[in-house]
């Protein structure tokens, strides 16, 4: 890595994180790490540009455009900086994926369409900091030698796009942005465009197909990654708003550094959105994997409400498969001596590889919580009208299947459900998943799966086998003629 | 397609919103953001730019009525029906006149666990919008016989630690109980 810190050109030092004050009641839990989020909440804090250069801002900028673009590429892939958008992919890797004999535009977009059920990361960083993410893109665009970026953002941010609009035109201003970045050749655009409220944006190649005035149907696959055949059939790098801030981490600590915070092969921070049935829910930064769950759930968010015990947590937005605090997963080789080892659900390390191994997902870092007077068939009802609600309709599977599911768990919730539905509705879910253009299948049908195996007994117990004889209402009676006939 | 169900498909049923919003037509500032818009991506490919067009447009207007759409088309010299196809598949874009004042109550799971459905029972009750009229899909849109409300459910709001939270029109309020609705409604009808 280049040069540290201390012997660049900061006019300004950015002050150390023990001198900065954040508001009353916002102080961060003495077991965050605050990067991304250090300004989050900040007493003085604004998202000016006067205000971010105060504190040392653009001088990763200026840093960087002293590099040559593949270093920097470099960096990030010895960073080990895994996307924070739910798939965990590796960042430099992506990158790495242009081809390189290219000779089209390459374009860099920022993905902030942020809508996974449980997540609220990007929404400080775009209202709060919108420079720290125009550096990071500006930084990414240059590695990657694209010269124009989009920051796609979802139409339920309407005050966030107009601060993003702002941040640009400060920019450009200073000539951070705009023709001959910072007196170099790297000419740079940048453009905030609004979604129109589709969950299925967020999906990369949903995004493109939006962005080029469509509908947002994912497309197929091959290629797996718009780095090849993107946007307008040209590479295309697609990053999330919080994977794009920590490229600017990067390049201040260098790859090496930056790689030693949290735990290998899960490196750096994560913000952890925390909702649901906890004494203080929020977001809160900490280095990934350095947290349990019990850590998490009773030291950083009070534990559960007074009276109530939790019962299940959805550990990565409402996608990832729910887990219950009474379980416990065997690690296969994974003990001291490659023996197995046994894992209790509180134990659980927060990061990409633990959570994968237990048979759930990080995904965006959403963990919602749910104490015991939750019924979970209330739960599977209340997710199943989201996808089937978000659904593009592409896929057969994935419509059709989206919308069954609705509808056999309105049956349960509303007590017309007969045991076998509880089969119907697993089928269902077993049917879409992996037979879909894009991952919405299982992210649909996940939930369903998980719920139904782990609490199967407590759904059937809201079953009547009267209701398979005597359906009571109409849909159901079609349903039962139609099985009957099959 | 037959001719009847595309009228069907474009045309903008009156509500008692509609007299809150001047009917479509094109304006020199309509004119200047769709050529700024149209100027951020390649020549070849201006329909990217029907979003930012649709936006401002509705922002305005309140909804997308046919001519909107057939203007819009021929300002990217695109097919009608690409643009129809654009407005139809997004959630964001509406085909009726909501009320002046657009109600979007965060439906998901962590904001109805903070109760966002009694939240929206209780704007229901004040405005007069009858609750039934919201169905699974969220449309058409449930506009107060005043006009002046419209209520909907949208799907995750991204503020989930602070719920249950709501949209009004471009307005973000968090932490907004059932026993919150009539103070949130009165900053509205009082302004």
């Amino acid at each position: 890595m280049p040069e540290k810190q201390s012997n660049s050109s900061i006019n300004t030092p950015m002050p150390e994180m023990s001198d900065i004050q954040y508001l009353e009641g916002r102080q961060p839990d003495a077991r965050e790490r605050r990067m991304i989020f250090r300004n989050i909440d900040r007493v003085g804090w604004n998202p000016s540009i006067d205000r971010y250069l105060e504190d040392g801002g653009y001088e990763q900028l200026r840093k960087a455009m002293d590099m040559e673009p593949k270093v920097i590429t470099e960096e990030v892939k010895k960073s080990g900086l895994r996307g924070r958008g739910g798939a965990g992919f590796p960042t430099g890797v992506k990158w790495g994926f242009i081809p390189p004999n290219n000779t089209k535009p390459v374009y860099l977009i920022c993905n902030a369409d942020e809508s996974e059920p449980g997540t609220f990361k990007d929404r400080y960083i775009l209202h709060q900091d919108p420079h720290q993410l125009i550096e990071g893109m500006v930084i990414s665009a240059y590695a990657v030698g694209a010269h124009v970026a989009y920051i796609y953002i979802r139409e339920e941010f309407p005050e966030a796009a107009r601060t993003l609009e702002k941040a640009i035109a400060e920019a450009k201003e200073k000539n951070f942005v705009g023709r001959k970045v910072l007196g170099s050749d790297f000419d740079l655009e940048i453009y905030v465009h609004r979604g129109a409220a589709a969950y299925i944006c967020g999906e990369e190649t949903g995004l493109i197909e939006s962005l080029e005035g469509k509908r947002a149907y994912p497309r197929i696959k091959p290629p797996y990654f718009p780095a090849a055949l993107g946007l307008y059939m040209c590479p295309t790098i697609v990053n999330n708003v919080e994977s794009l801030c920590h490229v600017k981490h990067i390049i201040q600590m260098g790859g090496d550094e930056y790689a030693k915070i949290g735990v290998p092969r899960n490196t750096g921070t994560r913000i952890l959105c925390v909702s649901g049935d906890v004494k203080k829910p929020g977001y809160f930064e900490v280095e990934v994997g350095k947290l349990t769950m019990r850590e998490l759930l009773y030291d950083v968010c009070g534990g559960p409400k007074d009276g109530r015990e939790f019962k299940a947590v959805i550990p990565g937005g409402s996608s990832s498969k729910i887990l219950r605090c009474d379980e416990t997963f065997t690690l296969k080789g994974q003990g001291p001596d490659g023996s197995d080892k046994q894992l209790t659900f509180w134990d659980i390390p927060l990061d990409f590889d633990s959570l994968a191994a237990c048979g759930s997902m990080a995904g965006s870092g959403g963990v919602i919580v749910m104490d015991d007077s939750r019924k979970m068939s209330w739960v599977l009802n209340n997710i199943n009208q989201f996808y089937a609600h978000e659904s593009c309709g592409q896929c057969t599977p994935c419509r059709e299947g989206s919308t069954w599911m609705r509808k056999i768990s309105d049956r349960l919730v509303a007590g017309q459900a007969s045991p076998e539905d509880i089969a119907t509705l697993e089928s269902v879910a077993y049917q879409i998943d992996g037979k879909t253009i894009c991952a919405f299948g299982e992210a649909s049908s996940w939930p369903v799966e998980a719920i139904i195996a782990k609490y199967r007994e407590e759904l059937l117990a809201e079953t009547d086998p009267a209701n398979a004889e005597a359906p009571r209402n109409a849909e159901a009676e079609a349903q039962r003629r139609y099985l009957q006939k099959a | 397609m037959s001719e009847a169900v595309l009228k069907e498909l474009v045309a903008s049923p009156e509500t008692p919103g509609t007299r809150h919003f001047p009917p479509f037509e094109p304006t020199d500032q309509l004119e200047a953001e769709a050529s700024r818009r149209i100027a951020q991506f390649p020549d070849e490919h201006k329909r990217s730019a029907v979003l930012p067009i649709l936006h401002f447009i509705q922002h305005r207007h309140g909804f997308l009525s046919a001519d909107a759409i057939q203007w819009t088309a021929d300002r990217l010299g695109i097919e009608p029906v690409k643009v129809l196809e654009v407005v139809t598949f997004y959630p964001g874009f509406r085909q009726s006149a909501p009320g002046k004042f657009h109600i979007r109550v965060c439906r998901t799971l962590s904001c109805a666990m903070g109760g966002s459905y009694e939240l929206m029972d209780r704007l229901c009750e004040i405005t007069g919008i009858g609750r039934e009229s919201l169905d699974p899909h969220h449309h058409p849109i449930a506009v107060s016989p005043c006009g002046t409300w419209s209520v909907e459910f949208a799907e995750c709001l991204a503020s989930c630690g602070t719920a249950p939270v709501c949209l009004v029109n471009d307005d973000f309020h968090e932490g907004v109980d059932a026993g919150k609705a009539k103070q949130l409604l009165d900053q509205y009808s009082n302004a």
